[in-house]
């Protein structure tokens, strides 16, 4: 590990390079169709006129010298009762693309300023085929037509759904929506919307032979890792065509955002991808401290970094010996989750808790490293590897195996860049690209490690780069344990300001955004009295912007895009899940294959059915 | 004791010992597993959790005997009696000890492989009746296991009745007293071993099941007692297949010391102990690739040791 002490160069993305996509734009559609606006995380912003946008953004994917051949998310803004929003043109509705560049590793924001009630702009799914599903859900969410799209139905809510849930007049709690009374009429009703009509979903009728038969995989099936529904259109066992039916474990993640609190809102992030605890608030707080500026200590990075990646390697243990029980091998699951078990205790030795420890803080961690941590990392470090060799035998190195997974299931670099694929499994296309490396984060920029990534991006592929990725997250766990800069307790009893070099080492940043002043200083002087009653009890002010920050979580790219309008909750929470895209690749993988091999592709693409719902 | 009263103490007898081989073997298979997977298995009812066969057996009787509407009613009841019948009536052949067998049948093994093909009817029919997209397709791919792997089984036997010159399997025991068959006919023994598993419906070969991909396949809609026939079919046929594997290529009964009916029991438990390995061990193969596997692999190995063993015969005189 590199000497954490050094100063880490912020200049991770290139500066003025910024400019240029801004600039282009301007010079292809002239400087009044294009207003820039300023956010917190640096991310180009610009506004685009409705009638020029899908132009632009054809242009931006294949004209434009950065190529940006990424939708990394699609979403929008209900903008009709946001405060402080001067400068960015009039708008009830904001349709945004965040565009990503793997040649030259940037990003673009687009927005497009919508009208009125019923607000209508053109699909770019003739651009994205990835976009289908994300403008499926700005449809459901938010009520915003997208013409010429394939199949414009709901896809979280039910489809007896009255309105749009992340419209600002939605309610967000049963308590504001009047009695629920399920009526045999309404219960039959509910029924018959669920049934399956080919034609609505958008499976064509086969040509020769039109009799095919349907399959429902789900919503309850062992081999979909939870609630999920794929209609499987079968010609004998050959898959013609499918259609998963995704919404069933929606929780309304994104629309809880916006009654909790900025700090009341991590333990929601736990249960996004469930597998993965802290992954998920280490990409949520990282995106409120960049939209509140703070700035956060050596140790707090290193603490961090260690259990993020002993969550990842939780999650690829879990996602290992399921893969093996889909594929019909019934041990390894007893021995992942065994060694899981040993993750968990260093977990509940540090954070109290287990899978959803709720244990980043905005600008830190909840509680300093207990006594006696390393003794345990230490351990682990030396109980896993010896396993691992093992599980290579039996599971990888498996002749049976081996057979089901390669060359089943397998997309190109070029399809899992269009579809929107991150994490091991774009990395199994023979392509390296880990957000930890391109844009380290949190100190990662320290730590010595590998990408790993396979030849051929099919099951085994896929596989395979987890597999090794659970060894290279035991290497950075090892330079955690070896490196951890020393607490300083002292600093929390004797500090002057919050820019106090001695606070570097503590857990917690002094930043008043993430701490309220000390409790015996409120004893003293009445403004500390009553700045420390408003942060705790109606928690933090984050001043008005917006700002976005991606992480490489266990499944994939993770992120949380925050609007925040100066309150003291978030005015619009979006979280880019990794599973969202990967389960809308799953038609793509499995047509002209067969039942068996669906299910090595589900195990395969490793996902949760809350981080594809939310 | 009359010639009659021994005879019914043997059948009834045989009857007895393997139900309750089978009801223990629900016990006996799911301790393996939790000990090849660092796990307890049942431990609650009784010593070792020994007792467990009873109370699930007393859980699956007092279950509501349910039929689902949707289902063909006397084809779903009949279906998982056949399996535990033509399994039951495979055992009236196979000889425990000098003396100890049902019927001393001079077509012995012919008897077998008829009675362990019509063993599918109860998978298809089962599958069939129930009305089910699910059973349906196991059922399907239970009718397609069994044609590819019912042709090699029967000629893997063929070297071990052509060794002993008699399909009748007390005399093919008596033919191993030199000599076990698994040393001549090892290849065979391999290629009935895979047969047998295939034909048990065991893990890598439990395709009509697949719990991943078919939720429980064949049986998806059977509950209780007639879901428990299946179950104890499924143990008796991997106690038939082993019981088989003793006689015809591990010498039977025979052994020194002990007496022979408990030889005969130890070599069947051994057999029994490695299915129940196998399904701790293995992933499950794709249904094309497993029917590849046995006609293009399989079925040319047991043809050719068929070959083999003839000439070697012939040659020997």
């Amino acid at each position: 590990m590199v000497d954490p002490t050094a100063k880490p160069n912020p200049a991770a993305r290139p500066g003025p390079a910024e400019t240029t996509v801004i600039s282009e734009l301007r010079g292809k559609f002239g400087a009044g169709a294009v207003t820039p606006q300023e956010t917190k995380d640096g991310v180009p912003t610009v506004w685009v006129d409705s009638r020029t946008a899908h132009e632009a953004l054809r242009y931006l994917k294949s004209e434009n010298s950065r190529r940006f051949r990424m939708l990394y998310d699609l979403t929008a803004i209900d903008e009709r009762v946001r405060a402080g929003r001067a400068g960015q043109p009039e708008a009830d509705f904001t349709v945004l693309y965040h565009l990503l560049s793997y040649d030259k590793n940037e990003d673009v924001r687009i927005k497009v300023a919508l009208k009125g009630d019923s607000p209508e702009l053109k699909s770019v799914t003739d651009i994205w085929p990835a976009a289908n599903w994300y403008e499926r859900e700005v449809w459901d969410m938010f009520g915003v037509r997208f013409g010429g799209h394939p199949n414009p139905r709901r896809i979280l809510m039910p489809p007896t759904w009255q309105g749009h849930p992340l419209r600002k007049d939605h309610p967000a709690r049963a308590t504001e929506m009047g009695l629920f009374r399920l009526s045999d009429e309404k219960s039959e009703e509910e029924q018959l919307a669920l049934k399956f009509h080919p034609g609505e979903w958008g499976i064509k009728p086969g040509g020769r032979d039109a009799d095919y038969m349907f399959l429902n995989l789900g919503p309850h099936h062992p081999g979909t890792h939870g609630l999920l529904r794929i209609i499987l259109a079968l010609d004998g066992e050959e898959i013609v065509d499918a259609v998963p039916d995704i919404g069933f474990h929606h929780r309304g993640a994104e629309k809880m955002g916006e009654r909790q609190t900025w700090h009341t809102y991590i333990p929601y992030t736990d249960r996004i991808d469930y597998l993965a605890g802290v992954l998920n608030n280490l990409a949520y707080v990282l995106a409120v401290e960049k939209l509140a500026g703070i700035e956060v200590g050596d140790r707090v990075k290193v603490i961090r970094v260690m259990l993020s990646e002993l969550f990842r390697i939780v999650s690829h243990l879990v996602w290992y010996g399921t893969f093996a029980q889909d594929l019909g091998a019934l041990s390894p699951v007893f021995y992942t989750f065994y060694d899981r078990e040993r993750v968990f205790e260093i977990i509940e030795a540090v954070c109290g808790g287990r899978m959803h420890p709720s244990w980043f803080r905005i600008g830190g961690v909840a509680q300093e490293l207990p006594r006696g941590w390393d003794g345990l990392v230490r351990n682990f470090l030396e109980w896993l590897p010896p396993r691992l060799a093992e599980y290579d035998k039996i599971i990888m190195k498996n002749k049976l195996f081996r057979i089901r997974t390669q060359g089943v299931g397998a997309y190109t670099l070029e399809e899992a860049m269009e579809w929107g694929v991150t994490g091991p499994n774009l990395r199994a296309c023979n392509f390296e690209w880990d957000w930890r490396k391109k844009r380290p984060y949190s100190g990662y920029e320290w730590f010595d490690f590998e990408i790993p990534t396979a030849a051929v991006g099919d099951c085994y592929g896929r596989a395979l780069v987890r597999v090794e990725e659970i060894r290279q997250s035991m290497r950075i766990v090892r330079q955690c344990l070896e490196n951890m800069p020393p607490p300083d307790f002292k600093s929390k009893n004797d500090f002057k300001s919050e820019n106090d070099p001695k606070s570097k080492h503590d857990y917690k940043s002094r930043h008043p955004a993430a701490t309220p002043p000390l409790k015996e200083r409120t004893m003293q002087d009445i403004e500390t009295l009553i700045n420390h009653f408003l942060g705790v009890s109606w928690g933090p002010v984050i001043p008005p912007g917006e700002a976005s920050f991606g992480i490489e979580a266990a499944k994939g790219n993770n992120s949380y895009y925050l609007v925040s309008d100066g309150g003291a909750v978030s005015y619009r929470t979006r979280i880019r899940t990794p599973s969202f895209p990967h389960m809308q690749t799953t038609p793509l993988l499995c047509r002209g294959l067969t039942i068996p091999d669906l299910i090595a592709i589900l195990g395969s693409i490793d996902f949760i059915l809350a981080d594809v719902d939310r | 004791m009359s010639e009659t009263a021994r005879y019914l103490l043997i059948v009834f007898g045989v009857l007895a010992v393997m139900m309750s081989i089978a009801a223990g073997l629900i016990w006996v298979e799911r301790r393996l597993l939790g000990f090849w997977q660092d796990r307890y298995g049942p431990n609650r009812v009784g010593p070792f959790g020994i007792l467990q066969p009873l109370a699930d057996m007393i859980k699956v009787l007092t279950k509501e005997d349910w039929v689902p509407p949707f289902a063909d009613r006397p084809v779903f009841i009949l279906a998982p009696a056949i399996i535990v019948i033509t399994v039951l009536l495979a055992f009236a052949v196979v000889p425990f000890a000098p003396g100890i067998s049902v019927a001393d049948l001079n077509v012995g093994l012919l008897y077998f492989l008829a009675l362990s093909s019509l063993g599918v009817y109860s998978v298809a029919l089962g599958g069939w009746a129930s009305d089910n997209k699910y059973a349906l397709i196991g059922a399907l791919r239970a009718s397609a296991q069994m044609i590819s792997y019912e042709v090699f089984m029967g000629l893997s036997l063929m070297g071990v009745a052509m060794l002993a010159g008699s399909f009748n399997l007390r005399e093919i025991v008596e033919a191993q007293r030199r000599l076990w068959f698994v040393a001549p006919q090892f290849l065979g023994f391999v290629v009935f071993f895979i047969a047998g598993v295939a034909e048990t419906h065991r893990l890598p070969f439990d395709l009509p099941e697949a719990e991943s991909e078919l939720v429980a396949g064949f049986h998806s809609e059977y509950s209780g007692m007639k879901f428990g026939l299946f179950f104890v079919g499924e143990y008796l046929g991997i106690t038939l297949i082993s019981a088989l594997i003793a006689t015809l290529f591990f010498g039977g009964w025979l052994g020194p010391l002990l007496p022979p009916v408990v030889w005969f029991f130890i070599k069947t438990f051994f057999f029994i102990g490695l299915f129940i390995l196998l399904r701790a061990t293995l992933p499950r193969p794709r249904y094309d690739q497993l029917i590849r596997f046995g006609w293009k692999v399989m079925l040319p190995l047991a043809l050719l040791n068929l070959l083999v063993t003839g000439g070697i015969i012939l040659a020997a005189g």
